[in-house]
């Protein structure tokens, strides 16, 4: 069935067909909308669910860790402020490998206060242990939460995942989104059935003190499950675009192939870039778009692949990492050490500032004509 | 793809049409996008929002600098803001105002197609916000599908129907009305 939804609701109707058990919310600013639909279709009896409403973000993920650790599939969502406030649980959920699902509205840290897109938010959480996603329209929001469970849950990765969509270009914005068959959406994925949990039945002991002795070991088994979340994530693509008709994978190609210049983006700016490398062929400029939909774990294995035949590569970040750049371009510029191809970081669209057809077109004449820098700003008004 | 730019008030319901234009316009199998000028509403202050209507899927996720369409909720913005601003040659202006569409000239515009309707008395007429402030976002629309042929008057009513909470059946006739009534 296809509906036109904003991003919020793409999100919050994902997580209905996902059907959670548990829903923690904080329903304050910065939280968007996602949370108080989900309120509505759980009251209305549509997800039985419990919907537990308590007084802050951090308090939201507690109970998220709580209800996942008994066994129950858990879902919050926040933005900006919110997930700053969440930060000590971010690292408890990852460290006690509950595959719990968030969906956070990327919005710019205040102050100056701003309720507008920008990605410093989920990028601050960057060393967590969870996995990051970047959704580029609402029908990825859609479909990425359905996948998010499937390979958070999967018995050799059991970690949580962080889907991202950008304030107002997604969250505000409607478009059409395919929300299947409910039958076949079970059928991808089934119920939650983990093989640890609390139980009064069978005790166990979870996040205890834990000696040197262990905890690298601990630590170890983190990054293990994140290099194996790799081969997950593109097979639980490739199974999706089976039965659902459409393919992610943690990159995405376009126009590349024979592209002297590549923008790697993500996020909204993806699909604008798209239009731009259209745009830019039509005028002879042989110029691809390639976009990064997992920033952790990190594709390098991709970007090598899908970069090296680059005359120039240019990046561009909705986020700065005061001091050195923006993390996508720094990571990006790490996996292609080697290569010996110019890189130029562009930082653009901080605080919901727009990035039109015309900034990213821009940008390629910038490689062009300019040499490489870690840090190009677009459109700054000095 | 065509791009279509409303302008209007906080008030006037401006962001409820670019969506239910956009609902309109799916109903007829296209893909559709609507969004407003991401701000923080203020009654009476000028409000943007923006409809992109395609055949193709919409990648593009900024906002609208070189419409096919604009809209003009309330005449009182023309001059006030630069509401022709990136419109495209031979580009259309759809404006609430009792005035002919030959009254006005847009010197910024390249051979504009002006068409004017009198959405203000039509949405009094059927009960649809007060004299001092009537709510005209329904009512344009009708005009919208006649002067530009995106969208047929039945998807604009049925859309109408759905997104509007009350008040349905009048919001779809003033729409009907302002489609027959449409100047230019």
């Amino acid at each position: 069935m296809k509906k036109v939804l904003t991003g919020n609701f793409a999100a919050a109707y994902g997580a209905t067909a996902a059907k959670v058990n548990v829903v923690a919310a904080y329903p304050i600013t910065p939280q968007t909308t996602i949370v108080e639909i989900l309120s509505e279709i759980v009251a209305d009896g549509h997800l039985k669910a419990d919907f537990i409403k308590v007084e802050s973000e951090h308090s939201a993920l507690a109970a998220c860790i709580g209800a996942q650790a008994a066994g129950a599939r858990t879902y919050t969502a926040t933005s900006a402020q919110g997930l700053a406030l969440m930060h000590e649980l971010i690292h408890w959920a990852a460290r006690g490998r509950l595959p719990i699902v968030l969906t956070n509205v990327n919005r710019a840290m205040g102050p100056g206060w701003s309720i507008w897109a920008d990605t410093t938010d989920s990028i601050s959480e960057r060393d967590t242990g969870w996995m990051q996603v970047y959704c580029e329209n609402n029908q990825e929001v859609f479909d990425t939460i359905l996948m998010s469970y499937k390979i958070a849950e999967n018995e050799d990765i059991l970690l949580p995942q962080l889907v991202n969509l950008d304030a107002f270009f997604l969250s505000h914005t409607s478009q059409v989104v395919d929300m299947y068959d409910q039958k076949t959406i079970d059928s991808f994925l089934p119920p939650y059935k983990p093989t640890i949990k609390l139980d009064v039945e069978n005790p166990r002991s979870f996040g205890a003190l834990t000696s040197p002795e262990h905890y690298y070991e601990f630590s170890y088994k983190i990054a293990m499950a994140h290099e194996k979340a790799k081969q997950v994530i593109a097979d639980t693509g490739r199974e999706f675009k089976k039965i659902f008709g459409r393919e992610y994978g943690m990159t995405e190609s376009y126009r590349c192939d024979d592209a002297e210049y590549i923008l790697v983006t993500y996020g909204t700016i993806a699909g604008t870039a798209k239009d731009a490398v259209d745009r830019m062929r039509e005028k002879g400029i042989k110029v691809g778009a390639f976009k990064i939909r997992y920033f952790r774990p990190f594709p390098v294995e991709d970007v090598v692949a899908g970069l090296s035949h680059a005359k120039k590569i240019g990046v561009i970040d909705r986020a700065v990492s005061y001091g050195h750049g923006g993390a996508f371009f720094t990571e990006s510029k790490a996996a292609m050490y080697g290569h010996d191809i110019p890189m130029y970081g562009f930082i653009a669209g901080l605080g919901g500032r727009d990035v039109s057809i015309e900034d990213i077109s821009g940008m390629v004449g910038h490689m062009q004509h300019q040499d490489p820098e870690n840090m190009i700003w677009i459109g700054v008004k000095k | 793809m065509i791009e279509i730019r409303f302008h209007g008030r906080g008030g006037q319901g401006s962001v409820k049409a670019s969506d239910i234009l956009a609902m309109a316009a799916f109903k007829e199998g296209k893909e559709v996008q609507s969004f407003p000028f991401f701000g923080v509403e203020r009654r009476g202050a000028p409000v943007t929002a923006f409809t992109r209507i395609s055949d193709d899927e919409i990648r593009i996720h900024c906002y609208i600098y070189e419409p096919d369409v604009l809209v003009i909720l309330d005449p009182s913005l023309i001059g006030a803001v630069p509401l022709t601003e990136g419109l495209k040659p031979n580009g259309k202006i759809i404006i609430n105002t009792v005035k002919d569409p030959r009254d006005f000239t847009f010197d910024d515009a390249e051979n504009p197609q002006v068409f004017t309707v009198d959405c203000s008395t039509i949405a009094l007429e059927y009960g649809l916000g007060t004299a001092s402030a009537p709510i005209v976002n329904t009512a344009i629309l009708g005009a919208v599908a006649k002067a530009t042929g995106l969208v047929g008057i039945d998807s604009i009513t049925e859309a109408i129907k759905e997104k509007i909470p009350v008040k349905k059946e009048a919001n779809a006739e003033a729409a009907a009305k302002t489609f027959e009534q449409l100047r230019g």
